[in-house]
């Protein structure tokens, strides 16, 4: 008895204002009220789950994560406890499997996530669930990250027991205007159900029929046509619910996806994009509890198709002469042009756009060309939308905040510009990642055409880039490293899912090789090698980005910046938790 | 991983010389030409007709009636007894082939059309005869039944474009094949 500790592990635990559970034989600490199934993946003790998402409530419907569990005995009257030799007492099991979302944790808990009675009751929930199932897994989208395929390699019996003709329901049912519905391919975890009425608050979804006919469908008169209405495709565990985007596009096994963020708003939501060979086939939400939770909006979902349309620009184009067409050209002679003009200009009379789209490290590369040119009237585009309450923030440019910090711009500065353009004090414009035409920027091609001299950088072809004199391609934000900060002051990371499309170059390089042409002073600005060495120069220079690295921003990001601004939905989760 | 060595065989004199087994070789090779001499070469039979007796002469004679039931040649994709397009573009094929030579574009089927139940089908098919090695993987990988290996060994190209075989000449080469079985019926 000498090797009993002073201080029993309950007590012990207690004190953190934790518990004591023993997961497949060994003991942990976790906080009261974590649920077993948390707990058991935490460790790496993997619960399936069809029902339990950690971001809805819990239904315990499917039944899938039935765990066996074990508990102290209880002690007669008059009993006093009995502890083992390491301090804990014996347990003894219940001869009955329970579900690991609906039960939380307690002290001196036995749980065991594997062994004969567990993967009986698996198979066996399983084997029901497959009844039905119209096994089309060749022509489902959802195949190669489906639950239930997953699964059944897992716990299923390979051959069918049940002779019966199969439940008939509604295949391809558009229920929305984004969304396609199969109601055989649904395993009636009800967690599209639940994300439309805990997270969205429109109560569309819901179950009707009885016994095996039971199936999800919208109300009478409704359409699941919210702006989240395609979360509910990622949060299906099986093929119900599908993308219409993404439907038959690719399967889904081919597709590589990059970490990295959604640059049409100031809340840069965490993304997946998924590629094949130089091609985006979708974008998923990425998990990040301070920024946008498990959740993203559908229009900027499906704002990626300009990455490959053939709008894109490939090549460097040049007006040789006044009023001639523009031809492409090669790197080095339009680069060449563009220096031999730039030379030419008078610092006073000229204006650079700049785009709060850009990354920090382009804007870095922009404030020293601009230095070295001596330009002064320099401002990015401002973008004002409205807030929806959830994740879209009223500023849509995604790096307003960088703007800010590196520039010291905000984009008050444009109607000066403007007005500079207007009343022919300004002959000069840069447009850097801009249409100039559009509804923001304020410019009408009438300007354009009055400007002695435009040189336009941008990734697509429009009407800014029509009527410039010198025209270089850059890449969009699928193609490029850089970090942006967002409305709430993270700083984040931006990662290249594909190689710049055609004779494209980053913007960052673009303004690197201009500034070198130009004879830039500045050494250590020219010889940065990646936007990751740009970084590590503006932290030595930023105070807010003191210490930096791309490695230390992590793909979570890190708050910089105290800006006072919130994101509602998070704010939401927060105040339920 | 471990590391598991593997015993060579070590070498006599005799060995290393490589006479005896040079003679050992030429025997074979002087049995063989006894044999033919003897007119008793093995598979005289098939061969006989040119007088020869070993040779099989090419150009104007040919494998086809002679290969075996096994044999795996150009794939083909085929049509079910009902006519449908058995394939459904799972990519599947696509994805198991070794030498890259598949390249599907999956479409979707006319919602009107009979076989709408499948719901989706190749909108392009391509099979890079260049690249094929004839390895029956994308028949055996296939969960429709949709592609088969023919018996078409004999692919001479005078252009390297037309290696690529599109979805309507691999059908047309594949042809209905019976005794298939139907998924995609009035049960599913």
């Amino acid at each position: 008895m000498s090797t009993k500790p002073s201080i029993l592990p309950k007590d012990a635990a207690a004190a953190e204002g934790k518990v004591n559970v023993q997961i497949n034989g060994t003991w942990y600490r976790f906080p009261k009220g974590t649920r077993i199934a948390d707990a058991c993946n935490s460790v790496g003790a993997h619960v399936p789950c069809f029902c339990y998402h950690p971001k809805l409530s819990v239904v315990g419907s499917c039944r899938m994560c039935l765990v066996e569990q074990g508990m102290p005995p209880r002690l007669a009257p008059g009993a006093t406890p009995t502890y083992g030799e390491d301090g804990y007492q014996p347990i003894s099991w219940m001869p009955r499997a329970i579900i690991a979302c609906a039960n939380t944790v307690a002290e001196n808990m036995g749980i065991r996530t594997t062994g004969k009675l567990t993967e009986e009751a698996r198979r066996g929930v399983l084997e029901f669930l497959l009844t039905n199932h119209p096994l089309d897994c060749p022509i489902c989208d959802q195949a190669g990250e489906c639950k239930l395929q997953e699964y059944t390699t897992d716990y299923g019996r390979g051959t069918h027991r049940f002779t019966e003709n199969k439940t008939k329901k509604g295949k391809n049912l558009s229920i929305g205007p984004r969304v396609n519905l199969d109601q055989e391919r649904c395993v009636l975890c009800r967690r599209c159900v639940r994300f439309m009425k805990e997270v969205v608050g429109e109560d569309v979804l819901g179950v009707v029929g009885r016994g095996t006919h039971n199936a999800i469908a919208c109300y009478p008169g409704t359409r699941l046509d919210s702006n989240y209405s395609m979360n509910v495709v990622d949060l299906c565990p099986v093929g119900a619910m599908t993308s219409k985007d993404f439907r038959f596009k690719m399967r889904v096994w081919f597709l590589k996806s990059t970490p990295t963020i959604d640059v049409n708003c100031g809340t840069g939501t965490n993304i997946n994009i998924w590629t094949r060979e130089q091609q985006v086939y979708r974008i998923t939400p990425r998990q990040n509890d301070e920024v946008n939770s498990c959740w993203m909006p559908d229009d900027h979902r499906l704002n990626y198709k300009f990455i490959n349309a053939p709008e894109r620009l490939t090549t460097p184009l040049i007006k040789t002469d006044a009023g001639a067409e523009q031809r492409p050209t090669t790197w080095d002679a339009a680069l060449n042009v563009v220096v031999e003009q730039l030379h030419r200009m008078a610092p006073a009379e000229t204006a650079i756009v700049a785009s709060a789209r850009m990354t920090n490290e382009e804007l870095y590369m922009v404030r020293a060309l601009a230095r070295q040119l001596g330009i002064t009237k320099i401002d990015v585009v401002p973008r004002k939308g409205v807030n929806d309450g959830m994740l879209v923030s009223e500023d849509r440019n995604p790096n307003t905040n960088g703007a800010k910090l590196v520039l010291g711009k905000t984009g008050n500065g444009l109607a000066t510009i403007r007005r500079g353009v207007r009343n022919g004090s300004i002959r000069f414009v840069i447009s850097l990642g801009e249409d100039l035409t559009s509804e923001e920027a304020g410019f009408t091609p009438e300007d354009l055409a009055g400007l002695d001299y435009l040189l336009a950088v941008h990734h697509t072809e429009n009407a800014t880039t029509k009527a410039a004199d010198v025209v270089l391609p850059s890449v969009t934000f699928a193609e490029k490293y850089g970090t942006m900060i967002n409305v709430t002051g993270r700083i984040q990371r931006l990662n290249k899912a594909i190689e710049p499309i055609g004779d494209s170059r980053s913007d960052w390089a673009i303004f690197r090789e201009l500034s070198e042409r130009l004879g830039c002073d500045c050494v250590r600005v020219i010889a940065c090698p990646s936007p990751m060495m740009v970084l590590e120069e503006m932290a030595q220079e930023f105070a807010p980005m003191k210490g930096l690295t791309w490695g230390n921003i992590g793909n979570a990001g890190k708050v910089i910046i105290e800006t006072g601004v919130t994101i509602p939905l998070i704010e939401r989760s927060k105040a339920k938790n | 991983m471990s590391y598991i060595p593997i015993k060579r065989p070590k070498f006599s004199l005799l060995d290393k010389i490589y006479v005896v087994e040079l003679v050992k070789g030429l025997i074979i090779t002087f049995k063989h030409l006894a044999l033919s001499l003897m007119g008793k070469s093995r598979g005289k039979k098939d061969f006989s007709n040119k007088g020869v007796g070993i040779c099989m002469q090419f150009p104007e004679e040919r494998w086809d009636a002679r290969l075996p039931e096994y044999y795996r040649g150009a794939p083909t994709l085929v049509r079910g007894e009902d006519g449908r397009e058995r394939c459904v573009s799972c990519q599947l094929c696509e994805f198991i082939c070794p030498a890259r030579a598949i390249t599907i574009t999956p479409g979707e089927v006319d919602p009107n059309s009979s076989c709408q139940k499948q719901e989706k089908a190749p909108a392009k098919f391509e099979i890079d005869m260049l690249r094929c090695i004839y390895c029956g993987m994308c028949q055996e990988a296939c969960p429709e039944q949709a592609i088969f290996l023919s018996k078409e060994y004999l692919i001479t190209l005078t252009d390297r474009k037309k290696a690529i075989r599109d979805k309507e000449t691999l059908y047309r080469l594949g042809g209905m094949r019976k005794g298939l079985v139907n998924k995609w019926n009035q049960y599913k």
